[in-house]
């Protein structure tokens, strides 16, 4: 294969423009920034920007793996910042927030033991998951709608479960979730590892990707094709609420509390930005986990950039919406019509495929 | 066979209506105090904002779209003008207009980058929800309080009615806005566009209506709604402040719904989504009445009533298509 091949394999890939756009972020930040690709090792724990960037951006790549699934099959969900609330008020009000001392010495306490506490929450915000998909694929919801009905309803739960305070956990072996480090890397980020080999190997190595995708692109069709379309949907929307789940318990952990109302505010629209960011169609059908990965490592280095260049970090909304409308302006299809007309003459791009519904 | 039909398409407007007589009926055997026309008045006064960006909101819902950004519209607006008011002491007589131009240019872009470039409008209403609350961060992290004389005359005048009760200038703005919007969608060539579009965009082109023109003008007359709802709402708090009206647009949204305006586009109710509002307002104040609740309950109670809704227009909607089907 010459270079030639290589470079139009990679112009046609789907990872092309995220890739892009996270190189561009990290270009900007290596003249821009100081010290930002240095990496220090301090006590075994391996330290640096780039280290931070991967640990802060955690939450948002389980979100985004969950979200991705959902976004294939034509659905979205609204839901998960208020999923990631009460995972995080569930497991908080089970392990307890009492500080007990004996001998000057900080004991750890817990209600229930830390595992079951675990368990609860992620089964908790699964059945959540499960509730949004019940809606969508049996009663014939629209999505946004079915997951707005939980996205009201999540934080009034969240408050009802830690009683309308901000419950702080002193137990120290909840705190290793969210910022332990394990072979010098932060911990978090072997969960996301996990989650992330396990869905890439059932979504590529079985037949569940290509069923997913195939609802996306028309649930109708592949209805008659003998896909049981309301289960996978069913599945997806349960899978995006465990997702939501994991990353609640991480949230939660980083900052050893649980706060019903602003737990996770706002990130459903960060993970759905992630997922656009790595090249998925709104519109399902194709998916890129990777791509989505990528979407949210993008979106945590343009914070992270804002913080490290002492712009103020109120610009940081600003900055993200013009992004957003850049990539959006990038993937339309009718844009791309009148800006680039000439090229597309020139090369004979043909568009013809994405022409315009209306 | 029009008559079966009639009371399809009017059903979940009479089930609202209903729902509100029966909440404001229950809390008045509840509670003392809770039957009287003052009480029924405030929860106007106090959700006015609310009313005028739920109509704008189901303006939008009934072409098929969604504008999830006017809460931060409503944030910009109350920042911008108490920024403009207190910093740079303009004149009120200025800062509303500008204000009101500044949210339908808002929405107008909006609507024209759904519309022209064909982008799905919950990612443009998004970016338009961080841009608009990122600016409001940008004039200033902190709150501004308003002390212009007439805001503040504005926000504290009572408009006394009969028996001894009182209404506020924004109910007043309120109502001219609901009597406007009504003329609008019943009565014009507009409003029958806008539904025909949200029945069938398609068809509605091939009918020769200008489908692209009125998918704009309805996302710049939710800009303007929202700008409007926003200058109440400054009258109402008398401060601008970035984290004003956080995920209102998801309350416009449950007004809406409630109201019998399903997301699917082509039916919607001006009425309905009033009613939808005041719903809302009646479980807030029997929260209130109760005490012992904590408001977090109104959220709940709130998401319940969505799900029964939305649910009953799935089971109203299958049986259309059943019967449809069988016809």
């Amino acid at each position: 294969m010459d270079i030639k091949n290589i470079w139009n394999r990679l112009k046609s890939s789907q990872l092309c423009w995220p890739l892009a756009a996270l190189c561009i972020v990290l270009l900007f930040n290596l003249f821009f920034t100081k010290d930002f690709f240095s990496i220090e090792i301090k006590d075994g724990h391996l330290y640096g920007v780039t280290i931070d960037i991967l640990n802060r951006a955690t939450p948002l790549m389980l979100l985004a793996i969950g979200m991705t699934l959902v976004i294939a099959t034509k659905g979205i969900d609204i839901s998960v910042g208020s999923v990631i609330a009460i995972s995080g008020a569930v497991a908080a009000s089970l392990i307890g927030g009492k500080l007990e001392y004996v001998d000057g010495v900080q004991k750890l306490v817990t209600l229930v033991p830390m595992p079951v506490a675990i368990l609860v929450a992620l089964l908790a915000t699964t059945l959540l998951g499960m509730w949004n998909g019940l809606l969508i694929s049996r009663v014939g919801i629209q999505p946004i709608v079915a997951t707005l009905i939980l996205l009201v309803a999540g934080r009034g739960i969240a408050q009802l479960i830690t009683q309308g305070q901000i419950i702080t956990i002193y137990y120290k072996p909840f705190q290793y979730i969210g910022t332990g480090y394990l072979l010098g890397l932060p911990f978090s980020l072997f969960i996301v590892a996990v989650v992330f080999a396990v869905t890439l190997y059932a979504v590529r190595k079985t037949a569940l990707g290509m069923f997913i995708e195939s609802i996306g692109i028309n649930p109708v069709a592949s209805k008659f094709a003998g896909i049981s379309v309301s289960k996978y949907i069913f599945s997806v929307y349960a899978f995006s609420g465990l997702c939501a789940g994991i990353a609640g318990l991480i949230i939660c952990s980083n900052v050893s509390s649980a706060d019903g109302n602003n737990a996770g505010l706002f990130i459903e629209l960060d993970a759905i930005l992630a997922v656009s960011l790595g090249g998925n169609s709104l519109d399902g059908g194709r998916f890129s986990l990777v791509g989505s990965l990528i979407g949210a490592l993008v979106i945590q280095s343009i914070t992270t950039t804002i913080y490290a260049i002492g712009v103020p970090p109120e610009i940081t909304l600003v900055v993200k919406s013009v992004v957003v409308i850049l990539i959006c302006l990038l993937q339309s299809a009718n844009f791309r019509k009148i800006v680039f007309a000439k090229w597309a003459h020139k090369g004979g791009i043909s568009d013809e495929k994405n022409t315009a519904k209306l | 066979m029009k008559r079966i039909q009639l009371s399809y398409k009017y059903i979940n407007l009479f089930i609202t209506i209903f729902l509100f007589i029966a909440l404001f009926a229950v809390g008045s055997g509840l509670y003392t105090g809770f039957f009287s026309a003052q009480v029924l008045l405030n929860m106007l006064i106090d959700n006015a904002f609310l009313i005028i960006t739920s109509i704008g909101m189901t303006f939008v819902l009934i072409i098929g779209g969604i504008d999830i950004s006017i809460g931060s519209v409503i944030a910009l607006v109350c920042m911008l003008s108490a920024y403009l008011l207190e910093m740079q002491h303009w004149s009120p007589f200025i800062v509303i207009p500008a204000m009101l131009l500044m949210g339908s240019l808002f929405g107008l872009a909006q609507g024209s980058f759904i519309h022209f470039f064909n982008i799905q409008p919950f990612i443009v209403t998004l970016a338009g929800m961080f841009l608009a609350r990122g600016l409001c961060y940008v004039i200033s992290i902190d709150t501004i309080m308003i002390t212009d004389p007439f805001y503040q005359q504005v926000a504290t005048y009572r408009i006394p009615l009969p028996f001894e009760t009182f209404i506020s200038i924004s109910v007043l703005i309120a109502g001219v806005l609901v009597l406007a919007a009504l003329y609008l969608i019943n009565y014009t060539k507009f409003g029958r566009t806008v539904y025909a579009i949200g029945g069938n965009a398609q068809s509605a082109m091939l009918m020769g209506l200008p489908v692209g023109r009125t998918k704009v003008l309805v996302y710049a007359f939710n800009g303007f709604c929202s700008a409007l709802a926003g200058i109440v709402f400054s009258f109402y708090m008398l401060s601008g402040y970035g984290l004003h009206a956080v995920g209102l647009e998801m309350d416009a949204i449950a007004s809406a719904v409630i109201g019998g305006t399903p997301l699917t586009g082509g039916v919607g109710f001006v009425t309905g989504t009033v009613f939808g509002v005041l719903i809302q307002g009646v479980i807030q104040t029997l929260i209130m009445f109760q005490g012992t609740l904590s408001s977090w309950w109104t959220k709940i109670a709130i998401a319940f009533l969505l799900c029964i809704f939305i649910v009953l227009q799935r089971i109203i909607i299958a049986r259309k298509e059943r019967t449809k089907a069988i016809a």
